[in-house]
């Protein structure tokens, strides 16, 4: 029997409300079609600063965070960015609430020396009142922004070469944090791929360090981001992690929430279309005739500027590793739906957010990561889709740039993409020339554009996908040329498209289909469900 | 090796033309000196404001014109005192990480402007930098004449004298960088393969994002 979060399309079922960028659109998809819907929301911590107190004093595989603590200390706070949660969530986040609590213990230990950097690595630098978003009024009008800063990984002078794993990936951090007594780090974790050692080895380092596992070779070698056992991102990660704790006194503190992104107006997104009520039925018809009818910025700022309401759900801290295990347990406890299975065909509606477009456009870059990287990637085990199966997805493609925040993104895409796809020839041809570039490097550090290594990154994170993939087709894409340059086919229509991937599918195709956001993934096994049926020469 | 060729006035430092040369102007041997410098400038001030709108070129000829009758050692005494109190305050806060990066990464750095040379030296010896390209006053007989070498270091001209520096030093200009804050370099920005605007006007701003250039905004 399949799990709840499972429905199986039959003739009687309603159509499926997908996201396509900032738009609904709705898709009846064929009979037999299995659409995974995220779990429930777990239901949150009911005191979360109770919650942050018991794990900083009872850490796992730690001394408490107190008795780390003596007067006259160097202290570094490095904390997540605002590519976490998405959208970002209600105040108070989760991390104010924790760095209250820490700094008040700091300061009743006589620790006056301390900094706070929010972990950007190569991610633009957040603008003030983002920081203030995530840290709150009080801290942030304390410490920004002479003891509250944004990471800089191209300032040589303030990154510190740590060492080389025995794989000969060398790991420079910030210097704040290696000349610190102590390095506490407040995570908040999103999906299973934050946290551990990603938190210190990857947010307090630059491209440097980044590139050894940031390039097409390992993340070929990924058989899902989201499961850290089968992915070799995560292991080089860990090495380079361990490398760095061993240098740094790292108390870790991590953070879970559950994925009731959007509030109660627009709850019933999250729904079995079958099961909506009337008023239900009637808002979303409402409310997908207003995007309709919207320009594009007011559609962005009705998803991107309303916080969702997330509950925390757990509060872990102590050594990094020993923290992780739990933090993962418990992402994995909200996230993960056991589906048997894989897919010849697979559809997802692309949303309009993604890490790296808070408060920007998701630019045709962003919609390749987020289908050939982020949804291809939402699985535990075995890929959602077969081998040399195909992914449909729902996006317009539109041909829009952020002009600040993703400035090296437009020469990638315009410039370099029409001359190769190949993410190994970007890599040795074009790779070095962009990371040094004079004018991207000076709009990262002093401005908020994203690293010029960054669009090369975006590109290798979906060569997991891609390599798996036989195909891609994209539905209601508003042009040719951008699908083009990614290496997709187009329809105007879920019909159309269906009937494209059938000329290269088995006779009577597993079709399965993603019903997120909010954040779902698979727990995939091999078995094909037809396996325990009658064979499909017996079937009406 | 790339170079990176980086217009001045409003891209590295906040000055313009006018304010080192006021400078100069108010320090001359005598009061009387001053005076009579500064009420010709003045006459000249709305001949300059017409050319500004025009050409570039005819601003620069008419501005240094004021330098007409200096002594070459005044001139160059006077540089350094010019230098510390008129340029060095007033640049950007980011000008020399900007610099600094594009040496990093082995380019040649060039001052490229309509200032005159022996201020532009300071700068280039202050920033770090490889090269200037920057107008020259005509001296005759140890006395400035008023008039600028050829070339007018102005507007179209400074693509021109790129292309030539790029050519006599081995540059690639595809792979080569060019800075400005000014609609009126678009000829220099243009003939380099990463161009960007710093701080620029509206009319600049309008066209870096139309093709889209990386648009760079330095701190005062």
């Amino acid at each position: 029997m399949s799990h709840p979060s499972v429905v199986t399309i039959d003739h009687r079922s309603a159509p499926r409300t997908l996201f396509s960028g900032d738009q609904l659109v709705d898709v009846d998809l064929p009979t037999g079609t299995r659409v995974i819907y995220p779990k429930p929301p777990i239901a949150p911590l009911k005191d979360v600063n109770a919650a942050i107190r018991y794990a900083i004093n009872h850490p796992h595989n730690s001394e408490p965070l107190y008795a780390k603590l003596r007067p006259g200390m160097k202290v570094t706070i490095a904390i997540d960015d605002i590519s976490l949660p998405l959208p970002p969530m209600k105040r108070p986040d989760v991390r104010e609430l924790v760095l209250t609590i820490v700094l008040d213990l700091l300061s009743d230990h006589g620790v006056d020396d301390v900094e706070m950097i929010i972990a950007t690595s190569v991610h633009r630098r957040m603008t003030g009142p983002e920081v203030r978003h995530v840290v709150g009024d009080k801290i942030f009008n304390a410490y920004w922004p002479k003891k509250l800063y944004n990471h800089d990984g191209e300032d040589a002078a303030n990154m510190t070469y740590v060492g080389t794993t025995e794989l000969g990936e060398e790991v420079e951090l910030n210097k704040r944090a290696v000349d610190s007594d102590l390095v506490i780090y407040v995570n908040l974790n999103f999906v299973p791929m934050d946290g551990g050692h990603k938190s210190v080895a990857v947010g307090l380092c630059g491209y440097r360090s980044l590139k050894a596992h940031h390039n097409p070779r390992v993340m070929r070698a990924c058989h899902s981001y989201m499961d850290p056992g089968s992915s070799a991102l995560a292991t080089s990660v860990e090495r380079m992690g361990r490398v760095a704790n061993a240098k740094l006194n790292v108390f870790t503190i991590e953070t879970t929430i559950n994925n009731r992104m959007f509030d109660r107006p627009l709850e019933f997104l999250a729904k079995n279309e079958d099961e909506l009520t009337s008023a239900e039925k009637t808002s979303l018809r409402a409310l997908r005739f207003t995007l309709s009818k919207l320009p594009q910025p007011a559609r962005q700022a009705i998803f991107q500027r309303v916080p969702s309401p997330y509950g925390v759900t757990g509060v872990f801290a102590g050594e990094t590793e020993a923290t992780h295990v739990h933090t993962l347990k418990r992402a994995y406890e909200q996230y993960l739906v056991p589906v048997v299975g894989q897919a010849d065909i697979l559809i997802t509606g692309i949303p309009f957010i993604s890490p790296y477009n808070v408060n920007s456009f998701l630019n045709p870059l962003l919609v390749q990561v987020m289908a050939n990287g982020y949804l291809f990637n939402l699985y535990k085990g075995v890929p959602m889709v077969k081998k040399g199966g195909t992914m449909i997805i729902l996006h317009p493609c539109t041909d829009q740039f952020d002009n600040e925040h993703h400035a090296p993104y437009i020469e990638f895409v315009h410039r370099l993409l029409p001359e190769t796809r190949d993410a190994m020839e970007l890599h040795k041809r074009f790779e070095g020339k962009f990371a040094s570039n004079p004018a991207y490097i000076e709009m990262y550090r002093s401005g908020h554009a994203y690293h010029p290594a960054h669009p090369f990154f975006m590109w290798y994170w979906g060569e997991a996908g891609r390599q798996h993939l036989g195909r891609m087709i994209v539905v209601g894409a508003d042009n040719e040329y951008i699908p083009k340059l990614m290496g997709w086919e187009t329809a105007r229509t879920m019909d159309e498209a269906l009937r494209m991937a059938k000329t290269t599918a088995p006779p009577k195709p597993e079709i399965l289909a993603l019903h997120c956001p909010p954040t779902l993934m698979t727990e995939m096994s091999v078995s094909s469900p037809r396996l325990s049926g009658p064979p499909d020469s017996l079937r009406g | 090796m790339a170079a990176s060729y980086f217009d001045v006035d409003g891209t590295l430092v906040t000055t313009n033309l006018v304010h080192p040369t006021l400078f100069y102007l108010q320090n001359q041997p005598t009061p009387l000196h001053t005076a009579a410098k500064l009420g010709r400038a003045l006459l000249k001030a709305p001949w300059m404001a017409l050319a500004e709108l025009r050409d570039r070129r005819l601003f620069n000829e008419l501005l240094f014109s004021s330098f007409e009758g200096m002594s070459e050692d005044r001139l160059l005494l006077l540089a350094e005192e010019t230098f510390t109190k008129v340029m060095k305050p007033k640049l950007y806060a980011g000008a020399r990480d900007l610099v600094q990066t594009s040496l990093d990464k082995g380019h040649e750095v060039i001052l490229v402007s309509g200032a005159l040379d022996f201020l532009m030296v300071l700068l280039k010896e202050h920033l770090g930098a490889t090269g200037i390209i920057a107008n020259r006053l005509e001296i005759h007989d140890r006395y400035a004449t008023g008039k600028l070498l050829r070339p007018v270091v102005a507007g179209p001209e400074k693509a021109r004298l790129i292309r030539e520096h790029a050519r006599a030093s081995g540059h690639d200009l595809d792979e080569c960088f060019a800075y400005s804050d000014s609609y009126s370099d678009v000829p220099m920005l243009s003939v380099v393969g990463h161009p960007a605007a710093v701080n620029p006007d509206r009319k600049l701003t309008q066209l870096a994002e139309a093709y889209h250039w990386p648009i760079i905004h330095l701190a005062a």
